[in-house]
């Protein structure tokens, strides 16, 4: 039996640079869920990812990483990563990215599938420099999910991305989730965490302000744009 | 989406072949990126042949240029072009990315370790070759193939360490300009102009240096001497590069 959470973060607190960006967050992920992480520019999700993947260390708090500490190779074979920016070299073809994140686990998912699922065939020999970024994106996507992953780290997946690549996107993510894995995303998008969230999670200055799902939150008398306006503040200077 | 099967199997492939595939990547990246190339074999390339047609004019004697050019090439692929890639890695977040997945620091710098040898014995052949065609005939003494054996890997750690120590503190635009700024001034001094050509009191100075030391182990290499001072002054280095990069080094920017 899989552990019930994949990811579970409690009273996380980190300082960077004298400014407090975690301040005492918790919360958790489901397998065969999404978990959709809201909050202004400076909230501190792309941190929070972060810690996960052991990159930054927490001042205080823990985080569990299917079982494992952050950053440890336990967690970090298992896990999968779309990063906010590029995350790739800029002379590297998309399919060569593929092929080699591929071979670096033992039952990938087979590349050319995956770049047709996502249609990144058509692009495939273009280098990462020259793709438009809604084809970055979608790289950086199928090179987040091709290790077969059970917990998937999405930061901003869909941003600016046109609907039909949006869609693309969601389709994957809701395949994902179906099959079992636990996905955290964050995003911008009420629109998008409406669609997808079974869990949504509010930050504001590193703190987490609301969770539940959708209806949860909006009590069914408001939209999950306005209860997020209520609840969290502008980008702080 | 129904023809993937999405079911987590995450398992990590076994450690050699991670480094093998990093490794290659790394090699193809460098050697379809134009401005590496001009660094590694253009350049060395054009000064071989340069010195084949004006050399006899210009009092520039094959058998101890080509060497010198030999290790100008070695000295590009370990630091400059390294130090260029790594800085780019960081800032384009390919490091945050591979941290994510089942290469292990310790793969990744063995992958490009791997590379980087890989890249220096091409280079190495290739203009070995072509000094030859140019009319370089090295006379080798036995003891001094033990020397270049040592200094080579020993030149090339210290070179490397320096440049994941650069890459990984500074900037992209940062390290880009230094890189190929101490890239000049490391060839201009010691490199391809042995420290004789320099004033007195400058000659035991360029000596010290990891590059001078790497070129005057191949110039003596090729000329029939036996001088073991190398091997001294490229283990120091590469001791206090490693110990440098060690505590310089962060994987993002």
């Amino acid at each position: 039996m899989p552990e019930p959470i994949a990811l579970s973060v409690a009273e996380v607190r980190l300082r960077l640079g004298g400014r407090s960006v975690l301040d005492g967050l918790s919360l958790t992920a489901a397998f065969a869920a999404v978990t959709a992480v809201l909050g202004p520019n400076g909230a501190g999700k792309t941190t929070l990812i972060r810690c996960c993947t052991g990159l930054l260390r927490p001042d205080s708090g823990t985080i569990s990483v299917l079982g494992s500490a952050p950053g440890s190779a336990a967690a970090n074979d298992r896990i999968g990563l779309m990063p906010q920016s590029a995350g790739a070299w800029s002379g590297v073809r998309p399919g060569e990215l593929l092929t080699y994140l591929a071979a670096l686990y033992v039952t990938p998912l087979p590349v050319t599938e995956l770049s047709a699922a996502l249609g990144i065939d058509a692009f495939a020999d273009t280098p990462y420099r020259r793709l438009s970024g809604g084809q970055q994106q979608l790289v950086n996507l199928a090179g987040a999910v091709v290790g077969r992953p059970e917990l998937v780290f999405l930061d901003e997946p869909t941003a600016g991305l046109d609907p039909h690549m949006r869609h693309r996107v969601w389709d994957l993510v809701a395949g994902l989730r179906d099959a079992g894995v636990a996905i955290v995303l964050t995003t911008h998008s009420m629109e998008e965490a409406e669609h997808l969230a079974d869990q949504v999670v509010m930050l504001d200055a590193g703190r987490g302000v609301a969770s539940g799902t959708v209806a949860e939150l909006t009590g069914g008398s408001t939209t999950l744009e306005a209860r997020f306006l209520q609840l969290t503040r502008p980008e702080r200077e | 989406m129904s023809a993937l099967d999405l079911r987590p199997a995450a398992a990590a492939a076994p450690r050699t072949g991670r480094i093998v595939r990093h490794a290659l990547l790394e090699a193809r990246l460098v050697v379809r990126n134009g401005e590496q190339l001009l660094l590694a074999l253009v350049i060395p390339l054009a000064l071989i042949v340069g010195q084949a047609f004006l050399g006899g004019r210009l009092g520039i004697d094959a058998n101890s240029f080509v060497p010198s050019v030999i290790a100008l090439g070695l000295w590009s692929t370990g630091f400059t072009s390294l130090a260029i890639t790594t800085a780019f890695e960081r800032r384009y977040g390919v490091l945050e990315r591979l941290a994510a997945t089942p290469l292990r620091p310790i793969d990744l710098l063995l992958g490009k370790a791997l590379a980087m040898v890989a890249l220096a014995v091409g280079q190495a052949v290739v203009l070995g070759i072509a000094g030859l065609l140019a009319g370089w005939t090295p006379r080798p003494e036995g003891w001094q193939y033990l020397v270049v054996v040592a200094t080579v890997p020993l030149a090339l750690i210290a070179f490397a360490s320096a440049a994941l120590a650069l890459s990984g503190r500074g900037s992209a635009e940062l390290t880009l300009g230094l890189a190929n700024l101490i890239y000049l001034i490391g060839a201009a001094a010691g490199v391809l102009v042995p420290p004789s050509l320099f004033p007195g009191w400058l000659q035991p100075i360029l000596s010290w240096l990891p590059t001078t030391a790497l070129a005057d182990a191949l110039r003596d290499w090729a000329a029939g001497a036996v001088d073991a001072g190398p091997v001294l002054v490229t283990l120091l280095w590469s001791i206090a590069g490693l110990l440098l990069a060690r505590k310089a080094f962060r994987w993002t920017s």
